[in-house]
């Protein structure tokens, strides 16, 4: 009987070509919208430590000694405080992360010399996030304490400097120190660059930036002190600083404390841990604000920072208000098209079918209208994301449809259709044959 | 033409007239929203940074020691100035649209407990400002002496600086503000002048509400201010002096790098200062028309589908003396009422639908004029619609009344 519907509906649609072209391109439209952005959104709001995520954590504390209440505590730490809670080595694994930019140079290699982004860490950065690496692997927590100068690369970076080759054990000079390479990752890209995110209430949802690569070198956080000693900016400062002094001394917080916490006892008692720290401190008279601790799981790290940008959110809606419009459009169209042929109805019910069976017919033709729908929709998702790509923004790599994604495109080009087609199909299956008998 | 009939044909019809109304509704909805955000958003483009942006261009280094800042300074200062047609260099810390470097809250008091705001800081050398064009609305443009005044951290310990018109305004409303003084921590400020505009380099807390909070500050250039110079050029021969003043720095400047992104024309650096608001607007355009379009379509399914319907009708009225045009009238009316209905609808769910935005972003309320021009575009859009079907309404002859259909 399926089958015998579809023919019906074939040549249901091929009667009225234009119309059933106009509610094709409707639905197609309506679905091209809200799956591109849909995607772009599933990009962006996705967990960037699948399996992972739910274990990392990110503390912070107040170490401000105004005494004017802060609402929240600092994004990121001052020197002292975050290496102290690194130092104490309570959590499963521990890492400073900071970010800062310097001059690199590859004896050897004929390039000019290029800012490279650094990204100051410690050993256990590597295994804590999973990050992949394509030769050598990271440094040990022996090199953090020996200031040891070695460093890991990107992908990108060992591709431009060597050609993609494995160039462990090759030197870098950053600024005017010597490093040896000691890994190159393989292409590694957290969407968003989590560990990196901070500040994002002071951006006004402008937030493309922290979906933007990871760093090109990854050096230990204790070398990198020297390396690039008065190339570190603050994220902030509780007093203004003093031109010349050092970070680790300014009153100014710059660094984050990434945590590993395997299970819920030890998060409530890292927690705890925190607190107690700056109980201490207040006790010794650097803290004002003891209660003023935190201690956030990764995802809301990342959403207290609304890291989706507002624009793709706003996007989002605009497609979705798009897509109810279209679907008012095809009701309308679809109760129009069954209405029409009534008497067809009549007789077919004067022959014995049910109104189940008029209601079947009537909703596989409105399905057939979402296949075809989603077929176009899924073409003008195509266009829409190449749209997106050509945009030049910092996520654009990024965005691609995956297997996924292009079936919920059909799924949901047919949902909608046959949601749309309910009403006219009901109304359709509820004609009284007799009536329509009479006037033909 | 009397409604009334109309009205009853409609009842027959509760359906179908339901949803065209939803339909139009929600189109006038989201069509008040759409142009109210890009009508901000151009609003937002639309800004005077107050300085000759055709004019202008900066040049960005950075990776060089911080001991040989002076050097370097003097050295891309003198090898700039050799470049043909370049009109003058001078050294800046930030230019608008470029990066921030000088934000800073400051207080009305020294002791710091006023804070009156986050302002943006352009500490800019020598001839800087001249440079930039700012106009100056009162007292006076810096003096050379004021150029004077050392930099040890990211602002002289004392200076006179001028503050932008906006600024005025808010610090001290309805008081002259030249000679006034403010502070951030220990470092004093008094002002010397006014400007128009001058609008900070990335915008701020607040969006457009504080983008004019900026403050000159002249000041000697050195170690604590140098890596980012002021080009002025012809503006038929910036994009040409940049290029050459890029390549100029391998020699110039061997030990610094340059930032290449911040080392680009004012007009380039708006424009992609611009970019997401630009593609944003494209968006909201594209979705504006598809709309329309969706909505018109939707309107000529229907209309033909009830002609159709009513041929027979239509062939009986005709018979009884009524005119073309009367038919014609008909749908144009009928249209016309289903169109009013769903614009009433409409306009309730604008204002709900711009309270939900107002919740999640920074935006004003709803200005009424936008609901006119919404309801005269859906009506337009409706009666060109309805036109089409309506025409072929009007051709039925009167003849059809005796056939059965």
């Amino acid at each position: 009987m399926f089958t015998y519907y579809l023919d019906l509906a074939l040549r249901s649609l091929k009667r009225n070509k234009v119309l059933t072209a106009l509610m094709v391109l409707a639905i197609a439209v309506g679905i091209g919208a809200s799956m591109t952005t849909l995607t772009v959104m599933r990009v962006l709001s996705g967990d960037p430590l699948p399996g992972r995520s739910a274990q990392i954590f990110y503390a912070q504390v107040d170490p401000s000694p105004n005494p004017a209440k802060h609402h929240q505590p600092f994004d990121m730490m001052d020197y002292r405080s975050a290496v102290d809670l690194w130092a104490a080595q309570r959590a499963d694994r521990q890492a400073l992360v900071t970010s800062s930019a310097l001059r690199l140079t590859a004896p050897g290699v004929n390039l000019p010399p290029l800012m490279a982004q650094m990204l100051s860490t410690t050993a256990d950065f590597f295994p804590m996030f999973k990050v992949p690496f394509r030769y050598g692997g990271g440094w040990t927590a022996q090199d953090d304490r020996q200031r040891a100068r070695v460093v890991v690369i990107s992908a990108d970076l060992n591709a431009r400097l060597f050609g993609g080759a494995d160039s462990v054990g090759r030197t870098l000079r950053l600024k005017d120190t010597d490093v040896r390479i000691v890994g190159v990752l393989a292409p590694w890209r957290p969407s968003p660059q989590f560990y990196d995110v901070k500040g994002g209430r002071y951006t006004s949802g402008d937030t493309a930036f922290f979906y933007a690569k990871p760093e090109d070198v990854f050096a230990p956080f204790s070398s990198s002190l020297e390396i690039n000693d008065g190339g570190f900016q603050p994220f902030t400062c509780w007093a203004p600083m003093d031109g010349n002094e050092k970070m680790q001394n300014a009153p100014c917080v710059w660094l984050a404390l990434w945590v590993q916490l395997d299970s819920p006892a030890k998060v409530a008692a890292y927690a705890r841990f925190v607190a107690g720290y700056a109980a201490q401190q207040k006790a010794l008279g650097r803290f004002v604000h003891a209660d003023n601790t935190r201690l956030l799981s990764l995802m809301q790290w990342l959403e207290l920072n609304q890291v989706v940008p507002s624009d793709v959110r706003l996007q989002t809606w605009v497609a979705f208000a798009f897509l109810l419009i279209c679907l008012f459009n095809m009701v309308g169209l679809l109760l129009a098209k069954f209405l029409r042929r009534s008497s067809e109805i009549g007789v077919r019910r004067a022959l014995g079918a049910s109104r189940g069976a008029i209601l079947a017919q009537c909703l596989v033709e409105a399905g057939m209208i979402g296949l075809f729908g989603g077929v176009g929709g899924w073409l003008l998702t195509l266009l829409g994301l190449w749209l997106v790509r050509s945009q030049r923004l910092e996520y654009s790599d990024l965005v691609h449809l995956d297997p996924a994604m292009f079936l919920i495109t059909f799924f949901l080009a047919i949902a909608a259709s046959l949601l749309a087609g309910l009403l006219p199909a009901l109304r359709a299956s509820r004609l009284t044959p007799g009536l329509q008998l009479k006037t033909m | 033409m009397q409604i009334q009939p109309i009205l009853a044909a409609l009842r027959r019809h509760r359906l179908a007239t339901l949803l065209i109304t939803m339909e139009i509704a929600l189109a006038c909805a989201v069509l008040c929203n759409a142009c109210f955000l890009i009508a901000n958003r151009w609003q937002q483009m639309r800004i005077h940074s107050g300085v000759d942006e055709t004019a202008l261009a900066s040049l960005a280094l950075t990776g060089y020691d911080d001991a040989h800042a002076v050097d370097l300074n003097a050295r891309v200062l003198a090898g700039l100035r050799a470049i043909p047609g370049m009109q003058s260099v001078s050294v800046i810390n930030a230019v608008p649209f470029g990066e921030h470097a000088g934000t800073a809250g400051i207080t009305r008091d020294a002791a710091g407990q006023k804070f009156a705001g986050v302002v943006d800081f352009y500490v800019g050398g020598p001839g800087s400002f001249t440079a930039l064009g700012l106009k100056v609305v009162a007292g006076r443009a810096p003096t050379a002496e004021d150029y004077q005044q050392p930099v040890h951290s990211f602002v002289p310990d004392d200076a006179s600086v001028l503050v932008t018109r906006a600024l005025a305004e808010h610090l001290w409303p309805g008081v002259d503000p030249l000679g006034q003084q403010f502070w951030v921590d220990k470092f004093h400020f008094r002002v010397s002048g006014v400007v128009a505009h001058l609008a900070r380099p990335n915008g701020g807390e607040g969006g457009p509400t504080t983008i004019q909070w900026s403050v000159f500050v002249p000041a000697q250039p050195g170690a604590h201010l140098s890596g980012v110079y002021l080009l002025r050029a012809d503006p038929t021969q910036l994009p040409r002096v940049l290029r050459d003043a890029r390549a100029a720095m391998a020699k110039i400047a061997p030990d610094a790098v340059v930032d290449s992104g911040n080392s680009q024309t004012l007009v380039e650096l708006r424009s992609r200062y611009f970019r997401a608001d630009r593609a944003m607007s494209g968006i909201l355009l594209g979705v504006i028309a598809a709309l329309l379009l969706v909505t018109a379509l939707g309107i000529v399914g229907l209309a033909s589908f009830w002609v159709q319907q009513r041929t027979r009708q239509i062939g009986i009225r005709r018979a009884l003396g009524a005119t073309r045009g009367d038919i014609l009238r008909y749908f144009q009316t009928e249209n016309f009422l289903i169109v009013s209905f769903g614009i009433a609808l409409g306009m309730l769910l604008a204002f709900a639908l711009n309270l939900l935005l107002m919740t999640h972003y920074e935006l004003p309320r709803l200005p009424l004029v936008y609901l006119p021009i919404g309801a005269i575009a859906l009506w337009l859009l409706g009666q060109l619609a309805v036109l089409g079907p309506a025409l072929r309404a009007a051709a039925v002859p009167p003849v059809v009344a005796t056939r059965s259909v």
